[in-house]
């Protein structure tokens, strides 16, 4: 019997002769990364493990995003603390004002390569397998022992398929696809999984909504959502110097014969934009049954959707308009190349002339850490990953998640709309 | 290894890690100041009843969300000594393993479990005792039986590195 994509990566990078769902084995790291949370916590697990040296400084990211720039003089000390371990170490450490969003940062930066396999101690590692890449969320001990071995214990997961059918309608990105996955399946629906992602409609997806659809793929519960790299992931990674060598062939694919434990087909053609309400993401609705609701802030960004794409989707919309008088939008770039390309576009000055404030790339709100946080009774679209209740500040707030067209017409309307009403 | 306490049941099925330890407290990085942020977002009184006898008993898909191990260095600081879970979210499961805190995917004896019942865990035996009724322990791969077995991932790495 053949092997599925994950198979064949893990494979690559464990001593077992064979893999098979559910066999527990000892993976090798090609990167492993941490943020100011994360970071902190290992550097202590890893110090209890008496361990002074990092496996290779050369395979080591840390990322000042998710309390950055400080929120308070606590989150200053962690980052200050991050900063001095990776000079002490010598890996790559990214501070505010030269970084960004940690994972849309490292795919730009030619840290992610088809085939590799990559630790991150933030759940949405799982965004690298819009590369083609084993990217999984760990714990902060985990990531020491990542940082001390180059290696971690990995159940091998089996292989959801996932067929997207047909061409995607106006209006509909990849956080539709996404969404449209998890509202099937559910928030538990791919536990001890990965997705993978395939049909004409995933390969006509563009790198950044391959990031979006991939982002989200542990909202289902998945260990990550790959993407079978091709020539779009190729072309991508022909304008940037690979930080990791490749080690597996270009056309890495999961077997005609290797085993998936399900398989679930998406048809773009009746695919309308969605929405996930409050306080699940896998909530999902057509927009229709969501249109009326009132919104009191709107936020385009994050680890999933502040890409160029979604801010030129946003722009689309707010170009020539105003943010409505009863509603606050907040763009956040992801990362500081996105904000320059972004503002030589003239896109931030649509922004703030339509009234939203324009952030630092940062995790900020996305999270309720700082720089947007959500009070009793609010109710927010956001383009963001997650709506659990307290996501974004107070547990009596409401978090919407949709993409960016719908969330750039909900701050001109006030209101969910159909995003074709105001922009047609 | 043998664990005796009480049911401490938390309700519902998809409780979230941001409930449970909200996004505001990441910035704290020591366990015995996080305990006091646990459950913060769900039912702040659950605090009352954690500790060495307090054997937490979950529904489905405990724990899905963010990697933030937060949530589980706070059950460890309380001294919580067991999770009897329906399911547990993956990542949350491996925090549980890496930081030496027994977890059982046990769903007939969480189900039987309501709050207050006598628990008693004898891995040896592969029992879980709930008022006296007795489930059968999950089965668990060699290599995580062995994390489990040094009381997790620091001691494993610690052994492998000397």
């Amino acid at each position: 019997m053949g092997h599925t994509l994950a198979e064949k990566i893990l494979l690559a990078h464990t001593d077992a002769d064979e893999v098979r769902p559910g066999d527990v084995v000892m993976v090798r790291c090609d990167v492993v990364m941490a943020n100011d949370v994360s970071g902190p916590v290992a550097f202590r697990a890893l110090e209890r493990m008496g361990v002074r040296k990092v496996f290779d400084p050369g395979r080591v990211v840390m990322v000042a995003d998710h309390f950055a720039p400080a929120k308070d003089a606590r989150s200053a000390e962690l980052q200050q603390r991050l900063k001095r371990w990776s000079e002490e170490q010598g890996v790559t450490f990214y501070d505010q004002g030269r970084g960004g969003i940690e994972h849309t940062l490292l795919c730009e930066e030619g840290w992610i390569v088809p085939g590799s396999v990559v630790a991150g101690g933030d759940s949405h590692t799982c965004t690298y397998g819009a590369l083609g890449a084993f990217g999984t969320g760990l714990g902060s001990t985990d990531i020491a022992a990542c940082l001390a071995l180059g290696e971690f214990w990995q159940a091998v997961p089996s292989t959801i398929g996932v067929e997207f059918r047909g061409e995607k309608q106006p209006f509909v990105t990849g956080k539709d696809l996404i969404l449209a996955v998890i509202g099937r399946i559910g928030v538990g629906g791919a536990t001890n999984a990965v997705l993978e992602f395939v049909g004409e409609g995933a390969r006509a997806l563009s790198i950044d909504e391959r990031l979006a659809v991939a982002n989200m793929a542990v909202e289902a519960g998945a260990e990550t959502g790959l993407f079978p790299p091709d020539e779009m992931v190729s072309d991508y990674l022909r304008d940037r110097d690979s930080r990791v060598p490749r080690t597996v062939p270009d056309d890495l694919a999961s077997d005609e014969d290797a085993a998936f434990a399900q398989t679930l087909e998406i048809d773009l053609e009746t695919l309308p934009p969605l929405v996930a309400l409050p306080h699940l993401p896998g909530n999902v609705v057509p927009i229709a049954e969501a249109i009326g609701t009132k919104i009191d802030q709107v936020y385009i960004g994050n680890c999933s959707n502040g890409t160029m794409t979604d801010l030129r989707q946003t722009a689309q919309i707010l170009k020539g308009r105003a943010i409505h008088p009863d509603c606050r939008a907040i763009v956040v770039p992801a990362t500081q190349r996105i904000y320059r390309e972004a503002m030589r576009e003239g896109l931030l000055d649509v922004f703030v002339e339509a009234g939203a404030s324009v952030s630092t790339p940062t995790c900020g709100a996305c999270f309720g850490g700082h720089m947007g946080v959500l009070a009793a009774g609010e109710r927010a679209v956001t383009t963001t990953n997650r709506n659990f209740r307290g996501r974004m500040g107070s547990p009596e707030a409401e978090v919407y998640l949709a993409n960016a067209y719908v969330a750039a017409a909900a701050a001109v309307a006030g209101e969910i709309v159909h995003p074709g009403e105001v922009a047609p | 290894m043998i664990v005796e306490g009480t049911a401490l049941v938390i309700p519902g099925d998809d409780v979230d890690t941001d409930v449970m330890y909200p996004g505001a407290y990441l910035n704290v990085d020591d366990p015995e100041e996080m305990k006091h942020y646990l459950f913060d977002g769900y039912d702040p009184s659950l605090r009352d009843h954690l500790g060495p006898d307090a054997v937490v008993v979950t529904g489905w898909n405990f724990g899905l969300g963010s990697s933030r191990e937060h949530v589980v260095q706070a059950l460890r600081a309380w001294g919580v000594p067991a999770l009897v879970g329906r399911s547990f979210a993956r990542i949350f499961r491996r925090n549980c393993v890496n930081l030496g805190l027994a977890i059982f995917e046990a769903p007939e004896a969480a189900e039987a479990a309501s709050p207050g019942s006598r628990m008693r865990i004898d891995t040896d035996a592969g029992e879980i005792l709930v008022d006296g009724k007795s489930f059968a322990t999950p089965p668990v791969a060699a290599l995580v039986a062995e994390l489990q077995a040094v009381g997790g991932l620091v001691p494993w790495v610690e052994e492998r590195t000397r």
